[in-house]
């Protein structure tokens, strides 16, 4: 702790409820301790165990190599020990601000002095007929992640609607575990939204050689099934695509009722500023749910990823802490499929160029996406030193020398030389 | 059960019992010892969890994969003794393994 803290931090006996025992709630209520916050903190997830990583439920874990308590972000037993009181199976349904209190649904009022909005995004549903089907499934919980994993294994037929990268981490992980796996994609390419061409072409390609089947354009009209299980994905040219279940990965909505009921400035999610805080000064939100600040681009945005998660924890807790606010960080994101790792930095706003270095042929490549000569972003297919490098570049805002970012006989150490 | 000393750049020390199987990064992040952040949560894409292996365990701590080499070459501070700790493995071989925290991990 600093000696001096600054005016504005909160009073040590203030009590902090977070709302959202996710990645970004379980993080903020370990942090404060760590930041030597001695107030009661009360931390209220709707899912039945204390807070965990979900990135693995799509990759490791799905397919075996990781077990229940590798996922656990701590212990059970740290919240205890640490004076954390966490509420599992607790679902908030409205904030009192005038009253400064938390309803919960089974009645109960938690009064707070600073509270946390932590509540996350959820999986965009189709509204198509048979989505209520059972085996047609989404991949955002452990929960969700059991279900899917029971239906996987030799033989089994999974169809994939969307093919991002949570769609495209689960066909991975489908085949590893020896099911026969058609993904399904509305646009005309994979990663449409998220990724550029060159991007899209590669990873393909890469599933197709190992045999993922891909239905691209395609247009679903409705699950179709017997004894209450999809037997199948209707497309509109008539075709029936045969499953034994159906994985919907199509996006993420922002769970941001409570916040918008209550009043608290939203946008594309909740509107924050740098130390994560609301339009009302006594509430925060960090994570899949904000609308925040992207000072390396001079815009806002909501973003989805555990490092936008931790930063934010980072910014609300120095806040509450009263320690000094921590320097803006690039923000980055990872995808594994089969033995590629792809790790992207930034975010490709408004950009006018894509510049590949390496050879995708070698699954060993990196695409620069640039505005006016300025790197923006980077999507590097194993290739650590064009990742690490990307994020000092983009930091940096200052133009690139092409001709050297090209050339991979130039290292990336030497490119900014 | 492995101990393992963790000490942070200020001098701190924390030493806590660390499971066989588990990573040198987990054991620091499962009891909330600050200075190492671990942001990707072990899966080598991030190297937030950057560790000095003292002198004396590096034998036994083994050398870095590729993967780890050509992340750490761009971390802050990189000594020839510095590993990612999610990429070291806890064993009984371990018990009493000492590791240092760079100044950040960002």
């Amino acid at each position: 702790m600093s000696d001096q803290p600054s005016p504005a931090s909160t009073p040590k006996s203030d009590h902090v409820v977070i709302v959202g025992a996710g990645h970004a709630g379980g993080t903020i209520a370990a942090l404060l301790r760590q930041y030597a916050f001695t107030g009661p903190i009360t931390l209220i997830g709707d899912e039945p165990i204390a807070p965990y990583q979900r990135p693995p439920l799509s990759k490791a874990w799905l397919k075996g190599e990781a077990d229940a308590e590798a996922l656990m972000l701590k212990p059970d037993s740290f919240y205890g020990e640490h004076g954390i009181d966490l509420r599992l199976n607790a679902t908030a349904v409205a904030i009192d601000r005038a009253a400064k209190q938390v309803r919960l649904r089974i009645g109960e009022a938690i009064p707070y002095d600073v509270l946390v909005l932590a509540t996350g995004a959820r999986a965009r549903r189709l509204a198509i007929p048979g989505v209520e089907l059972g085996h047609v499934l989404e991949l955002r919980s452990a929960a969700d992640a059991e279900k899917l994993k029971a239906v996987l294994g030799p033989g089994r037929r999974l169809a994939v609607i969307g093919g991002g990268y949570i769609g495209l981490e689960a066909a991975a992980s489908g085949r590893a575990l020896g099911a026969e796996v058609v993904v399904l994609e509305r646009e005309p390419r994979l990663l449409a939204r998220v990724a550029c061409e060159v991007l899209s072409s590669f990873f393909q390609a890469y599933h197709e050689a190992r045999g993922v089947k891909f239905e691209l354009g395609a247009d679903i009209t409705a699950f179709e099934g017997a004894d209450g299980h999809v037997t199948g994905v209707r497309l509109a040219d008539g075709r029936l695509i045969a499953c034994d279940a159906a994985l919907v990965g199509v996006g993420a909505l922002p769970n941001d009722e409570l916040a918008r009921e209550a009043g608290i400035e939203c946008a594309n999610g909740v509107v924050v500023d740098l130390e994560a805080r609301t339009s009302d000064p006594a509430v925060f939100a960090i994570g899949d749910v904000t609308f925040r600040p992207m000072p390396h681009y001079d815009r806002t945005h909501r973003l989805e990823s555990v490092a936008n998660a931790l930063e934010q924890s980072k910014q609300a807790a120095a806040a509450i802490a009263g320690r000094p606010s921590p320097a803006p960080e690039v923000t980055w994101n990872w995808s594994d499929q089969y033995d590629l790792k792809l790790q992207i930095a930034g975010v490709p706003f408004d950009c006018d160029e894509i510049l590949v270095r390496g050879d995708p042929a070698g699954a060993k490549f990196a695409v620069f996406h640039l505005q006016q000569g300025v790197v923006r972003a980077v999507e590097a297919v194993n290739a650590p030193p064009e990742f690490m490098m990307g994020k000092q570049l983009i930091a940096s805002r200052r133009p690139v020398a092409r001709d050297r970012l090209a050339d991979t006989t130039v290292s990336m150490k030497e490119v900014t030389a | 059960m492995a101990k393992i000393t963790y000490i942070e750049h200020d001098g701190t020390e924390h030493t806590v019992d660390v499971k066989p199987g588990q990573s040198v990064m987990e054991g620091a992040v499962k009891n909330n010892i600050p200075g190492i952040d671990a942001d990707c949560g072990g899966a080598c894409a991030c190297a937030t969890c950057h560790v000095y292996v003292d002198e004396a365990w590096l034998e036994k701590t083994g050398s870095s994969t590729a993967m780890e080499e050509s992340m750490l070459d761009f971390a802050e501070g990189v000594e020839p003794n510095s590993r990612l700790s999610c990429q070291i493995t806890v064993s009984d071989q371990l018990d009493g393994l000492i590791v240092r925290m760079p100044e950040s991990q960002h």
